[in-house]
């Protein structure tokens, strides 16, 4: 990686690009999981069916579109789950606690976000490389959450909190609402501002982007951050749609947020992806994990296909970029 | 590509001081603070609940080394010491129960290196990739429930004796000397180092780097199947979640016995410490009575130290 020459600095993307075209693939490809869907159940055309998939898809899209900003700099954020759980179970604590919901969200945002923060420090001034400083942060969390429920569950949050995340406005599920809020400003802040591109600069050659005059650490401080923040949001759509809050909520998140980043084109090399592939990515996945709960595959079965495919979105991925070269 | 030499031998003498001094300052720690830390009873069942991570911590030593990781472990571990449970039950037999966690550890194992070394997925994606579908295995084969009521001849292997030591223990001592040695005494040692060091001399000296990797990620697999037997003759049952998060207590002990994550070098002896080390972090805040979440964030906070100090002296 000291090589300055290796990997130009990546132009804006347009829509007319060899993105869009990966882009349509991933559509395609949704679109005829849909279809086989349709002919082999009855019941996955249905609205409920389908507004059901597409908040499932919302809540992966949330914690999943932070961590592309993680995964477009080369690094990794594998405590994001871990972070939902202890950002749900502190805000939780505090609309008990005071009663207001409002608190209780600024709460969960500030801890994921202070969260990111501690990670973002430990990969830039402690320098040690992300996968392994927020795999650490992974298990800190971890055991930070279980201590402080000490096996409790937290249950019975106001009505208006729970409409965030069960509420609906014009027939169509507030997390549906805020999943295209988000996916507008991602989108935005990653294409259109100065930020944006220096994050795909930092992902597609670091020496390149601090020779140019990039301040690389601070981008970096800023993506782990958002990242953070952003599984802290997560975790108020979680806490106010289970209604509930508890230590282990967050250990079946990381692998599907992953799997939709990956599954959304974003290359674990950096510098290449789109916030949008990452929705196309949590569409496409929670539609497979959908499909089979509509037809009686067990739940213990979910690991073992989102596993196979993270495996399967990374070769494929370097597959199509080997052959572009 | 780096320049870095080809490392035979470390110099124990940079190293011991971080290691031996996390050691000291632990046990000095306990004994004055967790009264019974002393006794001969609680030293000994430090030792024998090392050995699990032990016989995980020697493997993942020589993956890291070649600049790997291996995430599956944890879970690899479940999964094979549930094939050891229920193979055992259904035949009666430890060794046919041996054989199958061997070889569905293996399996994993190859799959690991041949992910990362001929696919050339990245370590801890292609890992974390398996760890989700050891997982599901586990789930799947056991359906979410224990497999209790497996022979005498499995639970044995935990509780039996060799000459006065427990025998998890002399598995532990015999793996630590075939992975010296492995590492220190054999041309395969001597490439493996050369894998995290200097991939690119292998390849001139007509080595294939690929084949090696897949070696070291197969050994990891496999000894999590010989783990895998242990956990179930000290749990005398299979369990879905019996291995979750072991890999990341052996990752701190190879960090904490001062394998670097980026240069290539390691050092065996350190890992052994390392492991020690965490036994003794836990086992102290055990008896202080301190729940096993806050063992597991202090592990965490273990390791993300670990890596500071490394990343310093590899500065310095």
């Amino acid at each position: 990686m000291t090589d300055i020459t290796k990997g130009a600095i990546v132009p804006p993307r347009s829509f007319l690009s060899q993105d869009a075209v990966q882009l349509f693939y991933r559509l395609l490809a949704a679109l005829l999981i849909c279809a086989v869907l349709a002919v082999l159940s009855d019941s996955f055309l249905s609205l409920g069916n389908i507004l059901n998939v597409l908040r499932q898809a919302s809540l992966t899209f949330f914690i999943a579109s932070g961590l592309t900003l993680v995964v477009l700099t080369a690094g990794l954020d594998l405590s994001v789950g871990a972070n939902v759980a202890l950002s749900a179970c502190i805000a939780g604590t505090i609309i008990h606690k005071t009663g207001s919901p409002a608190l209780g969200i600024l709460t969960g945002l500030a801890c994921g976000g202070i969260v990111g923060l501690l990670n973002g420090i430990m990969v830039t001034a402690l320098r040690i490389p992300s996968f392994i400083a927020t795999y650490g942060m992974l298990w800190v969390l971890n055991g930070l959450t279980y201590w402080y429920m000490a096996g409790e569950t937290l249950h019975g949050f106001p009505a208006g909190f729970r409409q965030i995340g069960s509420g609906y406005l014009f027939g169509l599920p507030i997390p549906v609402y805020l999943l295209l809020v988000f996916l507008g400003i991602g989108t935005l802040f990653a294409q259109r501002t100065i930020w944006g591109q220096e994050i795909y600069a930092i992902g597609a050659n670091p020496v390149a982007a601090r020779l140019s005059g990039i301040p690389v650490a601070r981008r970096l401080l800023l993506v782990y951050a958002v990242s953070g923040t952003m599984a802290g949001l997560a975790s108020i759509i979680f806490l106010s749609r289970l209604n509930s809050a508890e230590a282990d909520i967050g250990e079946s998140l990381t692998l599907p947020a992953i799997a939709a980043v990956l599954i959304g084109g974003t290359s674990l090399f950096g510098g290449v992806g789109t916030v949008f592939g990452t929705f196309i990515g949590a569409l496409i996945l929670t539609l497979v994990l959908n499909g089979m709960n509509l037809l009686s595959v067990s739940a213990n079965w979910q690991p073992l296909v989102t596993g196979i495919i993270v495996i399967l979105a990374v070769w494929l991925d370097m597959k199509t970029r080997r052959r572009a070269q | 590509m780096r320049e870095a030499a080809v490392i035979s031998q470390p110099n124990p003498l940079q190293r011991i001081p971080g290691v031996a001094i996390v050691l000291v300052l632990l046990i000095a720690l306990f004994s004055v603070i967790a009264p019974g830390f002393l006794s001969v009873a609680n030293l000994s069942n430090v030792l024998v609940q090392s050995t699990i991570l032990t016989m995980l911590a020697l493997p993942m030593t020589l993956i890291i080394m070649t600049e790997g990781l291996d995430l599956s472990m944890g879970a690899v571990l479940t999964l094979t010491s549930l094939c050891v449970a229920i193979v055992s039950l259904a035949t009666k037999s430890m060794l046919l129960g041996l054989g199958a966690g061997l070889l569905v550890g293996a399996t994993f194992g190859v799959a690991n290196g041949w992910l990362v070394a001929i696919i050339g997925i990245p370590p801890f994606v292609a890992t974390l990739g398996t760890l989700g579908m050891a997982q599901g295995l586990s789930l799947i084969v056991s359906d979410g429930q224990s497999v209790v009521g497996i022979p005498h001849s499995v639970r044995d292997i935990y509780s039996a004796t060799l000459l006065g030591i427990p025998v998890p223990v002399v598995m532990a001592l015999v793996t630590y000397a075939a992975f010296h040695g492995l590492l220190y005494h054999t041309r395969f040692g001597t490439y493996i180092f050369a894998l995290g060091g200097n991939r690119e001399a292998l390849r001139y000296a007509g080595l294939s780097p690929n084949r090696l990797l897949i070696a070291v990620y197969a050994i990891g697999g496999a000894m999590a199947g010989i783990a895998g037997l242990l956990m179930t003759a000290r749990m005398n049952s299979g369990h879905p979640t019996a291995g979750l998060g072991l890999e990341f207590d052996a990752i701190a002990a190879v960090a904490v016995g001062g394998t670097s994550f980026e240069r290539g070098n390691g050092w065996l002896l350190g890992t052994v410490l390392g492991v020690i080390a965490v036994g003794v972090l836990r086992n102290g805040l055990n008896l202080i009575s301190l729940p096993s979440s806050v063992q597991v964030a202090s592990v965490g906070v273990l390791v993300i130290l670990a890596l500071f100090l490394d990343g310093l002296r590899s500065r310095a």
